[in-house]
């Protein structure tokens, strides 16, 4: 075994010396695979599309793709910060939805200004944050089942406010009246505005992903979400108020998917009434894959970044060369398998952190 | 450690049944990575014999354990079986060798919901069965079949309770009469008595005396040297992953000892320097422990090691939690440092100084997957943070380098992930973690269970640094000789209640035991005329200094206790 990298020590026999090889480089190339494969994966595919697509490799795409990208990548942050406590959140899809028709319908129906509609919405975030903070927290309701729940009241909730409609200025409201309000400058400003080259919707994305990840690895606060993740009653006894960290995990990760539903919002420019729907699988996809990448093994802030990159320059790539807007989700499918193989199967690491390991 | 040999009728050698050897290993290795953890062990284990494996934490009991459970096929060397080599590469394989292993965690082996007699026949399930169908039945004559492999008298009521209210000793006798049923050769068991009451040890025993009349090969795995004295008939000791003792009774405990921690030591008998404190720091007043219990005064003072033995059930948990706001106060009142102590909640203990060492290391100790440095700053992280919450990493890596360096905790530095780590210096660091910052009183809760004699005697010791500093801790464990080797005062605690509270030189180990079982038998008389013959008043019992009347009740299992389950949520 010439590339032994075990110890030699007299009177074993050559066999033994394999097997000590072949079980430390073994662990090596998963240790490697679990911490570099997700990066690797990325890389190669933005390489591969870079060398076959020429409209890939400009400012603009690069740009384009992380503004198209911001509201999913902003959920995921939402989902990620449920998951730090050993939570998860399947009402982001339903919340960001819910923004986009309270966000229409402050503007459009209730004639006011976008600044009132932003901060409608982000009440009604935290608000749903709040009652799935008291179902998981205080009822006791295992978190799949209570924010699924939440889920259908919110989606149905948006319904009858807006009367099952999308709204959109100049409409017909059901007095007969012409909608008196319109999507004013301010607030399509959050889709439509740049800063320098850069597009409002990346900057959002990219603050709220470094305030999340400085919040997450460098603040106490971060440090007692985490532990509260990783073993509840430990951080109990260490003298952390477990359950209004549970609870403040659940309203952050509502107020995410409020900023996500604004952005969508100022993106269609109308009150979509299927908005949100698609979200949440992919908000989920890109937290779980934050677990995964560089062997972080918890939600983490930039992972579930990364993850989004990912999807975006799937989505973009595949489109650009021709493959059919169907066929996509089967490319996201394997992705987060991918993922998943890296964070459960080759990696080492016992403790990865993922939806219901409270319950 | 007092290993007390005077207490224990040391048996004589076994000699009937044959001293066949049923398993040898030849040369077994075990390597993770580069290193490696087992270094060619040679020995051979007889039939109608229980061979004894004794080793600190890290010195490859677990490795050799995995090895011939078949839960670790990446061994090199030959294991022979009844004469034949054998390839142990799954458990599965082994099992169907012959190589039956009970594991320290029983609760593993138990599916909670299903009923006694659906987990004694639980293979049948895995295996495909017999037949499809499954009726009450025939479920519940099958299991019979399987208890009368212990000759346990279960009846059919207990048979159909759920097999996740059993107490932690009848789990552990289920798992065992399962196991049992598939006629190995090799019973391996590991750690069986971590859990386990005096009483229930004894019926253990019993079991396990039968087991090896029949000429079943015993392999036990314990730290516990009482135990070992008492029921072994040969002693292999590892250390550092080499076989450094193979040796039949009359055992030679000093010998062994030496060969097991690798350095001579000398048996301690208990502590040598008592000290006395003059101050009460935590003074508690009628404070029940228990739902049903009397109140308990006790006064835990400054400058001295107090020692609670009580065994599970007694209220030493509770005592524990209460004192350290991790459980609300049944009553009573608490006064810390002369002012009146109320704790909510862990917070307001810490707080306060008054820190626990939680009982159970795994649960509610540890933060799985974080470095060393982390897992000790975690109570005081406002301490590691500045006015903004920003915690400062230089600082946190300090404080985990000065846990390893009090303690001597055995790791590369103070990143390393506390997974890396043995039980024995995981424990070390959930114990550094709570005394490093200088508590006024530190509650440990069993610091010395699945720990090895090295990390026992470095937690001990830091233990009474703290005291001889001017501060009081209190170490509860259901254990008399970790009591023994730790404490300046030891208090008894039976049914939460003190049934003796005597400073170590007033007192001996005999009286000590003599007052937990006395009590625990029910027998209030003895008892009393127990202490009475040692000249001690127990505090903390009835008002006019009797002793209510005990019963032997069962002994409440801790997974089913509905307090606990609230707080673990």
């Amino acid at each position: 075994m010439s590339t032994s990298t075990a110890p030699s020590r007299e009177g074993k026999g050559p066999e033994t010396r394999a097997a000590v090889t072949r079980a430390s480089v073994g662990t090596a190339i998963a240790a490697g695979i679990a911490k570099w494969g997700f990066i690797a994966v990325t890389v190669g595919l933005i390489a591969f599309f870079v060398i076959t697509e020429p409209n890939f490799r400009t400012t603009a795409n690069a740009l384009g793709m992380l503004k198209y990208i911001a509201p999913t990548a902003i959920a995921g942050l939402g989902v990620a910060l449920a998951m730090t406590v050993g939570g998860i959140d399947l009402s982001v899809g339903a919340s960001a939805g819910f923004a986009v028709s309270i966000a229409a319908y402050t503007m459009v129906v209730a004639n006011q200004v976008g600044g009132v509609a932003i901060s409608v919405v982000l009440l009604g975030g935290l608000l749903i944050g709040a009652i799935n903070a008291v179902l998981v927290v205080i009822a006791r309701i295992p978190d799949l089942l209570a924010t699924l729940t939440t889920m259908f009241v919110v989606v149905g909730l948006k319904l009858i406010i807006v009367d099952g409609q999308s709204i959109s200025s100049q409409m017909t409201l059901q007095d007969g009246s012409t909608a008196p309000g319109k999507f004013t400058a301010d607030f399509l400003w959050l889709d439509r505005g740049k800063i320098g080259i850069i597009p409002v919707p990346v900057i959002i994305f990219l603050l709220l992903t470094a305030l999340l990840w400085f919040v997450l690895q460098h603040t106490r606060w971060g440090r007692a979400l985490y532990a509260v993740g990783a073993n509840a009653e430990a951080a109990r006894l260490a003298g952390i108020r477990v359950s209004l960290y549970r609870a403040a995990a659940y309203m952050g990760c509502g107020l995410l998917a409020s900023i996500a539903g604004l952005l969508l919002a100022a993106r269609i420019g109308q009150g979509d009434v299927s908005a949100g729907n698609s979200l949440l699988l992919d908000a989920v996809a890109v937290a779980l894959v934050g677990v995964s990448v560089l062997g972080a093994g918890r939600p983490n802030a930039w992972g579930t970044a990364l993850g989004a990159v990912l999807i975006a320059v799937m989505v973009t790539g595949f489109t650009m060369v021709g493959l059919p807007y169907y066929a996509q989700d089967f490319g996201k499918g394997v992705v987060l398998l991918v993922a998943l193989l890296f964070s459960f199967t080759f990696s080492k690491r016992r403790t990865v952190v993922v939806a219901g390991s409270m319950t | 450690m007092t290993i007390g040999l005077d207490s224990i009728s040391p048996e004589k050698p076994h000699l009937e049944g044959g001293d066949q050897t049923v398993v040898s290993l030849e040369g077994v290795s075990v390597s993770y990575g580069t290193n490696r953890v087992l270094e060619s062990v040679t020995a051979s284990i007889a039939g109608g014999r229980i061979t004894a494996l004794l080793g600190t934490n890290g010195a490859g009991k677990s490795t050799l354990i995995k090895a011939l459970s078949g839960a670790n096929p990446n061994y090199s060397g030959t294991i022979v079986l009844d004469g034949a080599p054998v390839r142990l590469t799954s458990p599965q394989v082994a099992s169907r060798l012959g190589v039956a292993t009970v594991h320290q965690k029983v609760a593993d082996g138990i599916v909670p919901g299903m009923s006694v007699a659906d987990n004694l026949i639980l293979t049948d399930f895995a295996s495909g069965g017999r037949r499809g169908l499954v009726t009450e039945r025939t479920t519940l004559e099958r299991a019979r079949e399987v208890l009368k492999t212990l000759d346990l008298p279960w009846s059919d009521r207990i048979l159909r309770t759920d097999a996740g209210r059993l107490g932690i000793s009848d789990a552990q006798l289920l798992v065992l009469a399962r196991v049992l049923r598939t006629t190995p050769k090799l019973l391996i068991l590991d750690e069986p008595t971590s859990a386990l009451t005096a009483a229930e040890v004894e019926r253990l025993f019993v079991v396990l005396r039968r087991l090896r009349a029949q000429g079943l090969a015993i392999l036990y795995v314990s730290h516990r040297f009482g135990e070992i004295e008492s029921l072994a008939d040969r002693v292999l000791v590892l250390r550092d992953g080499v076989l450094a003792v193979d040796v039949p009774r009359p055992f030679d405990w000093h010998t062994i000892l030496e060969e097991m921690l690798g350095r001579p030591t000398e048996l301690q008998q208990g502590v040598v320097d008592i000290r006395r404190g003059e101050r009460t720091l935590l003074a508690v007043r009628g404070l029940p422990v228990l739902a049903n219990a009397a109140p308990l005064d006790l006064d835990i003072r400054a400058g001295e090691v107090l020692g609670v033995l009580g065994l599970l059930g007694a209220g030493k948990t509770e005592l524990a939690e209460t004192l350290a706001g991790a459980r609300p106060m049944l009553g009573g009142s608490l006064e810390l440092d002369g002012t009146p102590y109320a704790p909510a909640r862990p917070g307001d203990a810490i707080e306060a100084g008054v820190v626990l060492v939680p009982e159970d290391r795994q649960a509610q100790g540890i933060l799985p997957g974080w470095s060393i440095a982390h897992n000790t700053t975690l109570p005081f992280l406002r301490a590691f943070s500045s006015a903004l919450g920003v915690l400062s990493r230089f600082r946190e890596a300090g404080r985990g380098d000065s846990v390893i360096a009090s303690l001597h905790v055995v790791a590369r530095d103070a990143a390393t992930p506390i997974d890396d780590l043995s039980g024995g210096n995981q424990q070390k660091v959930v114990v550094g973690r709570w005394l490093a910052d200088s508590p006024s009183v530190a509650l440990l809760d069993e610091p010395f269970r699945g720990v090895d004699i090295g990390a026992r005697r470095e937690i001990g010791a830091t233990l009474r640094r703290l005291a001889a500093d001017g501060r009081a801790g209190v170490v509860l464990s259901s254990d008399v000789d970790e009591i023994l080797e730790v404490a300046d005062r030891i208090v008894v605690l039976v049914d939460g209640r003190i049934v003796l509270d005597a400073y170590a030189d007033e007192t001996d180990r005999a009286t000590v035991v003599r007052s937990l079982l006395a009590i625990a038998s029910s027998d209030s008389a003895s008892a009393d005329s127990a202490s009475a013959d040692s000249g001690l008043t127990p505090t903390g019992a009835g008002p006019d200094g009797s002793i209510p009347a005990s019963g032997p009740g069962p002994v409440p299992d801790p997974e089913s206790d509905p307090a606990r389950n609230e707080n673990s949520r």
